[in-house]
């Protein structure tokens, strides 16, 4: 089953998946920092999710970041970035 | 997306919060926009939950699961000691309070599920020689030595159910 992700417009810079919090602050810094670089990417707030959904969405993460911590993106299905690190998104996105 | 929470309630909230932390030592984030983000997600979660769990958070919706993560988290002291902020920046050092240091996005601390459990079934055994059990507030560390825990903390005012048997 595929998860319902919001779809972001913007320059394409590989499959970028961003698994997030609504409550949390430093995913929406994250969020952010994607809209900011005006990059295409697709989020989720597993938060708001229920059920079947929500324990696949943690699934999904665990498999790039075994704490299940937010925000995690992952790009292209093989890389994640875990937390809020400014740099490192931006060199990955850049 | 929870955008009722009315403002009222969120800023009445934050007050609070940054009162009780003053009274007991701690300090909360002066990036007052970020700050009521976070009491926002508080009140959110509680309305889903029953508790203010962390709002950075996943939880699993059974508090006792989740006694870990409810605000202020058991991890705050050691976050706060080793990063100058907790993990969601509610909490911040004199140091990141004053400008001197930039608050940044940390790794968790908080130990995976099968960790946690593993936890909690090695829990220590009672040393039969005390003549009271010690009960430990994993808040904010008070120790009290009597046959069952506070109903609330003295120190930091957190629930009974936040103590563990220390000795």
């Amino acid at each position: 089953m595929e998860l319902n992700f919001e779809h972001v417009k913007g320059i394409n810079k590989g499959d970028i998946k961003l698994y997030a919090l609504s409550t949390c602050g430093w995913c929406g810094k994250t969020k952010e920092l994607l809209n900011d670089l005006g990059v295409e990417f697709n989020y989720i707030y597993v938060d708001l999710l229920e059920g079947d959904p929500r324990q696949q969405a943690i699934e999904e993460v665990k498999k790039f970041n075994k704490n299940c911590s937010f925000p995690t993106i992952v790009i292209n299905n093989e890389k994640a970035i875990v937390g809020f690190k400014e740099n490192e998104i931006k060199e990955a996105l850049s | 997306m929870y955008e009722n929470m009315p403002e009222e309630k969120i800023n009445k909230t934050y007050e609070k919060l940054k009162k009780d932390a003053q009274a007991g030592g701690y300090i909360i984030n002066p990036d007052i926009d970020f700050t009521k983000k976070l009491v926002k997600g508080l009140l959110v979660n509680e309305d889903r939950y029953g508790y203010q769990a962390c709002p950075c958070r996943i939880s699993i919706g059974n508090k006792q699961e989740d006694l870990d993560i409810i605000c202020p988290c058991d991890y705050r002291d050691s976050d706060l000691n080793d990063y100058g902020a907790c993990y969601c920046a509610l909490y911040v050092s004199q140091e990141i309070a004053e400008g001197k240091k930039k608050v940044e996005s940390i790794p968790d601390r908080r130990p995976v599920e099968e960790e946690r459990k593993m936890q909690k079934e090695n829990k220590i055994e009672s040393i039969g020689s005390l003549k009271y059990p010690i009960w430990r507030c994993k808040v904010c560390g008070y120790l009290c030595a009597r046959d069952n825990p506070p109903e609330i903390c003295p120190i930091c005012k957190a629930k009974k159910d936040r103590f563990e048997r220390f000795l």
